[in-house]
């Protein structure tokens, strides 16, 4: 069937990709199911041929994981599913994961070559496919890599410590990880819902980068517990800081502290940590109204508002201050929390959340917004229109307009460089903190991110504390 | 996992627990916290250290049996463990230039006022203890406060012990006598520490409350301990636990802790209803 063409397999020319199945939308609204079901072996092989194994790989330098996306994806084409698999684990230690969360529209696939007419390679699909088909046949792999005898500890067990601490097991460093919940994976645990990320797939790239040899301490509240000082004295050579971005920003209105407000880092953790859709199966619980209100217009925003869907709230905003053209969220969510049946309030802030006397929330004041001139983001402004005051009748509000690096490490590390926002103040290109030896990155340094940006960080710091330890010890 | 080596029975409500926890007792100070899930599918509860032993290796907890979890907690016997336990969290209590200290523990809020009592006698600051309960039987730690107290007076809302009347009222007579405290410490139900800050506010003596709201990482992750205080949002885990009770907004405090009344109560009737289907059988 594959002519063989000038050594290349013929490509299959469609312009758009090969769609991929996923459970109805007006199913998918009242279970925690994942949305998108993966494509088939036949799938996967035709999409695969849509590459064209072109010569300048854009795509592999729009990766920040660098994942040598046309060799696996020929692999695929072939029918070669494990090696291609391998050939992702390469620079990529939590391929499932990628395959899944990555914004691909604004990395690899926003360069492909095939994007320019028609649809770029789907290779965040292909990436997936070749992820699950290894698992559904093998488990996790393992590796064993020639031993350093030299202890390196980890903050965070979130896609930037996971990657870093992998990538540093593999180099043959004894590698801990300190992760202050009872469970590893930091947000891809408590922030991600089921439905788009399974947390037992999750559990699955966890196990791993457990079985490279590296140990995971779970319950230790690094600046509590345990301070990065302390960990030195122990003996811990080298240290990297993935901490994440772990206070939720609230908007300073009146009502904020009524019952029936939550940031989303609180409704989420409930629903996904703590499972809180399985209550009373489980002993957590959340509480959604017939009406619900999500402030903010990111990922996370998207993933409460089809939560609080799934949990049985009737109607569901979005309440965003600007259009949905600068919504942050990847379109991809819009599209399906459109499809989910939430509605989209734009161009509209809330002012105040109004309570009942014993103090639950009964409403939201929102104002419209109209777009003024561009501000330092480079987006338009959004300007308030007088007058236009209106009540949008909700019992919970969510407040989804993003996090802050958590503060507990900052507070009880002398001589750890931070922003004034928070962010520690570290080398892009090598996680170097204002402490020798100290490294950082993902959400703790650059604030709320993706998690591949995340994963990108962690590779270059494993990589930078691997020249520091061969230099300095 | 987290072993119970000593359990005792306080009163029929109030269970005490020694767990072996190193790496919380080496830092733990008065004031602060840990959280704790008893088993796979439970949820996570705060619960202020009572004691720590860092020779040993180990922390004591006291706790009342009022919810689901504290009940499941409570039939763990010496010997059987707990599956998470993570702390020193919040921050320790800080006392400075006190000469003579009230300290004020309602029912079980006694428990908490005890490590506060005891690091203050330490400090050789003369120390009053006041603790209330509803009636006789529900005393605890009555040795143990005498212990680091100049003087205790123990009161009961029924007068079962002979002194019938509420913590406040102790307080404002100690006060009216000429005791001069320059720091009171009121640790125990919401509406007690609201009294007792409203009682002492007057009289511009410095009060220092325990705030222990709904939380879930306890590491200021999730904002749902959010307390006012003064006027701003402040996140009990990290901030806290302890506030100037003159600036807290009790009555919201009040109102956020019953935010989960009738989901507490249904996991608590689902449990005993289990317990009692095992007795019934």
């Amino acid at each position: 069937m594959n002519a063989d063409w000038g050594g290349l397999v013929m490509p299959n020319m469609s312009p758009k990709k090969v769609e991929m199945p996923e459970q109805d939308p007006n199913v998918r609204n009242k279970n925690f199911r994942e949305v998108a079901l993966g494509y088939t072996e036949e799938m996967a092989v035709e999409e695969a041929k849509r590459c064209l194994n072109c010569k300048a790989r854009p795509c592999v330098a729009g990766c920040p994981v660098n994942v040598k996306i046309p060799e696996f994806i020929t692999l695929i084409a072939e029918g070669r599913f494990e090696e291609a698999y391998l050939k992702i684990k390469e620079t990529n230690n939590l391929p499932a994961i990628c395959g899944r969360v990555c914004p691909q529209e604004t990395q690899c696939e926003r360069v492909c070559v095939r994007g320019k007419k028609g649809e770029p390679v789907a290779i965040g699909r292909l990436e997936r496919f070749a992820a699950d088909w290894y698992m559904a046949r093998h488990g996790s792999e393992t590796l064993d890599a020639q031993k350093k005898n030299k202890k390196v500890a980890v903050i965070g067990s979130g896609p930037a410590g996971l990657t870093c601490a992998a990538d540093l097991a593999k180099m043959g460093y004894s590698v801990t990880i300190f992760e202050a919940f009872h469970t590893p994976g930091g947000v891809l645990m408590y922030g991600i819902p089921e439905f788009r990320l399974p947390k037992d797939l999750v559990q699955r790239e966890i196990d791993t980068v457990r079985k490279l040899g590296v140990e995971i301490k779970t319950n230790m509240v690094v600046g509590k517990s345990i301070t990065i000082d302390e960990l030195k004295e122990e003996g811990y050579e080298a240290i990297f800081i993935g901490s994440g971005a772990g206070l939720p920003n609230f908007m300073g209105i009146p009502g904020e502290n009524l019952n029936g407000v939550y940031s989303a880092n609180e409704f989420l953790t409930r629903i996904n940590l703590m499972k809180a859709y399985l209550y009373p199966e489980v002993d957590t619980p959340v509480k959604v109204g017939r009406n619900v209100a999500v402030v903010g217009g990111g990922n996370v925003a998207m993933d409460a508002a089809r939560s609080a869907k799934r949990l049985g709230a009737e109607n569901v905003y979005i309440v965003y201050r600007r259009s949905e053209a600068e919504m942050p969220a990847r379109l991809e969510e819009i599209h399906h929390a459109r499809e989910e049946g939430i509605i989209f309030k734009t161009l509209a802030n809330p002012v105040r959340i109004l309570g009942t006397d014993d103090g639950w929330v009964k409403g939201m004041e929102c104002i419209e917004m109209e777009l003024g001139e561009p501000d330092a983001s480079g987006r338009r402004r959004p300007v308030p229109k007088k007058g236009s005051e209106h009540v949008i009748d909700v019992q919970t509000v969510i407040i989804a307009i993003g996090q802050s690096p958590n503060p507990l490490i900052k507070a009880t590390t002398a001589g750890l460089e931070t922003h004034k926002w928070g962010g520690i103040i570290a080398d892009e290109e090598t996680g170097a903190t204002s402490i020798p030896g100290v490294y950082a990155g993902g959400d703790a340094v650059t604030g709320a991110a993706t998690v591949i940006l995340a994963m990108g960080a962690g590779k270059k710091a494993a990589i930078a504390i691997d020249e520091y330890l061969r230099e300095n010890t | 996992m987290f072993k119970i080596l000593e359990k005792r029975v306080l009163n029929p409500d109030v269970k005490l627990m020694v767990v072996e926890a190193p790496v919380v007792a080496k830092k733990a100070e008065p004031g602060q916290f840990i959280i704790l899930r008893v088993n796979e599918g439970g949820e996570r509860i705060p619960l202020t250290i009572a004691d720590y032993d860092r020779n040993t290796g180990t922390v004591t907890i006291i706790f009342q049996e009022v919810g689901k979890t504290t009940r499941l907690l409570g039939t763990l016997n010496e010997g059987d463990f707990i599956l998470d336990f993570v702390g020193p969290l919040g921050l320790p209590s800080h006392f400075e230039n006190v000469k003579k200290a009230a300290v004020i523990g309602g029912g079980l809020g006694t428990a908490i006022a005890y490590p506060q009592a005891k690091k203050l006698s330490s400090m050789g600051v003369e120390v009053d203890a006041i603790t209330g309960f509803r009636n006789r039987d529900l005393v605890i730690l009555e040795e143990e406060m005498k212990k680091v107290s100049n003087r205790l007076f123990i009161t009961t809302d029924d007068g079962s012990n002979g002194n019938k009347g509420f913590v406040t009222d102790v307080l404002k007579k100690l006060i009216e006598e000429g005791n001069k405290y320059n720091l009171v410490i009121a640790i125990g139900p919401l509406v007690m520490m609201k009294a007792v800050s409203g009682l002492t506010r007057p009289y511009g003596i410095k009060t220092i409350v325990s705030m222990n709201p709904v939380m879930i990482d306890g590491t200021g992750m999730c904002g749902g301990c959010r307390v006012t205080v003064g006027g701003e949002t402040k996140f009990a885990c990290v901030d806290g636990p302890d506030f100037d009770g003159h600036l807290v907004d009790f009555d919201e405090a009040i109102r956020r802790q019953a935010m989960y009344k009738a989901e507490e109560r249904q996991s608590l009737e689902r449990h005993e209803c289990r317990l009692g289907g095992i007795g019934n059988a």
